[in-house]
């Protein structure tokens, strides 16, 4: 297990140069989750127009792979509509975990994570943006939910 | 230090062998076992396995003396008036627990104080954030100052008629800081209070004296001082041991026992409900005779010596900051490094075989006084030397060219 496998210059660039960065002011979804072990701390909100992800930003603290992953996360999020990101989510998860598949184009950027197979213990990091994401889904609590149709 | 004492802990040969040398610094998590421990443990199941305090034959009666022998040891090992003021318990959290439940939950009422410090584990948290929960006692707090240190003035101001308990840390398990435990027991006893200490990182690290410290209640871990997992022990003055209420009710902690009612064995053994750790007390009978024949008080300046040296070698590193006191530190460095996460640096430093913690170490709000989320932290003990700070430090130095900053990438979209 190599670092560089782990810290490859686009979670590195990611990490100290995070995208959508910051809160949505009126999000149609948001959530906060903590990694307890590590202190890692990623709230992510999301805009939904016309059943599309028109906006997800995150902010927080903590390691590069969890800031770099959830920048890469609500990269690769806008556009598409909540069923099409939790797939990804899923997706996410298999890669990280080192289920065997094929991972391409979809992946973006979040393919550079690829190596965090090699980490079992920073699993955990590489999937807390996405897990906080799919927690701000589940909740029916969201100050507009009952908008997202429209 | 004797320059072989690595050879004492199999772990390290083990780990030679498969060709990773092993750099332990994660000694304040838990230590290493040294091969007299863990033959301890394995000759008593082998040999000696029974239950005890029950059983009316002969091989019982060997598993009983081997148990209350260790009840003994530890006794001596702290300096205790008598073996029956330990208690064995599974580690300091237990311990600590058992203190809140069974002294604080029956002595304790609305408007009481417990005074805790800055810099306290979780372990010593939130069993009275329960307990002051159910009571309605207040927690107040020894602060910490600029140094990395409790600043007694604010336990001056602070102790009065309705302190009841006055329950600090030895020694901290993220700064290493030694508190004044002696003055602090006497300003409770002062007052009126009654005091405890978490000796979870100090009984491993040097010479205990509970009488000197004059404390109430004393708890420790066995797994931090080269003792086996799942043993710990609570020392009690007695006389507080017999007023308090039990802790866990069962078997071996009663005299006779009716439908509805119960009476109690007398202390330890009211406080040590069902089939106890009989293989690991053996074991940290094994542990407290290794460190005194190794020396507690060769143990204490060999790892402050480190601590030291670590500290210094650390601090020439651009980025570094260390969170040690300048006097009263041990052999525990935490530190953090500028752009650098330290969940990062612990991965760093483990892929160069160097064991490190990163995190809160279970002390959240001292993390945030510290205004840290978390901090890297290498812990020192008797098998690690001036060459493990070298290895670290050149790892870290790595590490940290690793995360140098970037320009934004030209592609960004
Ligand atoms: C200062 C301090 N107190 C209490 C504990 C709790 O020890 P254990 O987890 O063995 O119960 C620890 C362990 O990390 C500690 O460092």
């Amino acid at each position: 297990m190599s670092l560089n496998d782990l810290f490859t210059e686009i979670i590195l660039d990611h990490y100290q140069h995070p995208h959508n960065h910051g809160l949505i002011p009126n999000p149609t979804y948001s959530s906060r989750g903590f990694n307890e072990s590590c202190g890692d701390d990623v709230q992510v909100s999301v805009l939904i127009k016309n059943g599309i992800i028109a906006d997800a930003r995150f902010s927080g603290a903590g390691c590069s792979i969890s800031q770099a992953s959830a920048s890469i996360m609500t990269d690769l999020v806008k556009g598409k509509s909540i069923e099409e990101a939790k797939k990804l989510a899923s997706r996410f998860y298999d890669m990280v975990k080192g289920t065997e598949g094929e991972y391409g184009e979809e992946m973006g950027d979040a393919i550079s994570l690829q190596g965090v197979a090699k980490f079992p213990v920073r699993v955990k990091c590489a999937t807390l943006g996405w897990h906080t994401l799919e927690e701000a889904f589940a909740k029916n609590d969201g100050p507009n939910s009952s908008e997202e149709t429209k | 230090m004797r320059s072989d004492i690595k050879n004492d802990f199999p772990i390290f040969a083990n780990w030679r062998e498969k060709g990773k040398p092993l750099i332990y610094l994660d000694s304040a998590a838990t230590t290493q076992k040294p091969a007299r421990v863990i033959d301890a443990v394995s000759e008593y199941y082998s040999r000696y396995n029974a239950n005890v305090h029950r059983g009316t034959y002969e091989l019982s009666q060997l598993a009983t003396d081997l148990y209350e022998n260790s009840r003994t040891a530890v006794a001596r090992f702290i300096n205790a008036e008598r073996a029956e003021s330990i208690v064995f318990t599974r580690n300091a959290t237990e311990s600590l627990n058992l203190i809140a439940y069974a002294w604080g939950l029956n002595n304790l009422k609305k408007g009481d104080e417990v005074i805790l410090s800055d810099m306290e584990h979780h372990s010593n948290l939130v069993p009275w954030h329960i307990i002051s929960r159910h009571t309605g006692a207040v927690l107040k707090f020894i602060r910490m100052n600029s140094d990395f240190q409790l600043d007694l003035q604010s336990l001056k101001d602070n102790i009065g008629p309705r302190t009841k308990v006055v329950s600090v840390v030895h020694v901290s398990n993220v700064l290493g800081t030694i508190n004044p435990v002696k003055e602090i027991c006497r300003l409770a006893h002062e007052a009126g209070a009654i005091a405890i200490v978490d000796g979870a990182q100090s009984a491993p690290h040097m010479p205990v004296d509970v009488r000197e410290i004059g404390c109430d209640f004393y708890a420790l871990s066995g797994h931090k001082m080269c003792g086996p997992t799942g043993i710990g022990a609570l020392y009690a003055r007695y006389e507080l041991l017999e007023r308090m209420e039990p802790f866990l009710g069962g078997g071996e902690m009663i005299n006779e026992v009716f439908p509805t009612t119960s009476n109690y064995a007398k202390p330890p053994y009211k406080f040590e409900a069902g089939t106890p750790n009989i293989a690991g007390a053996v074991g940290l009978k094994a542990a407290v005779e290794y460190l005194e024949a190794v020396g507690l008080k060769e143990v204490e300046e060999h790892e402050i010596a480190l601590g030291d040296y670590a500290a210094r070698r650390l601090a020439e590193i651009e980025g570094v900051r260390i969170f040690r006191p300048k006097t009263t530190g041990t052999g525990v460095v935490s530190f953090t490094v500028e752009n650098v996460h330290p969940h990062d640096i612990s991965t760093i430093l483990d892929s160069e075989g160097v064991a490190i913690r990163a995190g809160h170490h279970c002390a959240q709000p001292l993390m945030r006084k510290l205004q840290v989320q978390s901090t890297a932290r290498a812990s020192f003990y008797i098998y690690n030397d001036k060459s493990d700070v070298e290895v670290l430090a050149s790892a870290l130095e790595k590490g940290i060219a690793l995360f140098r900053p970037r320009k934004k990438a030209d592609v960004t979209k």
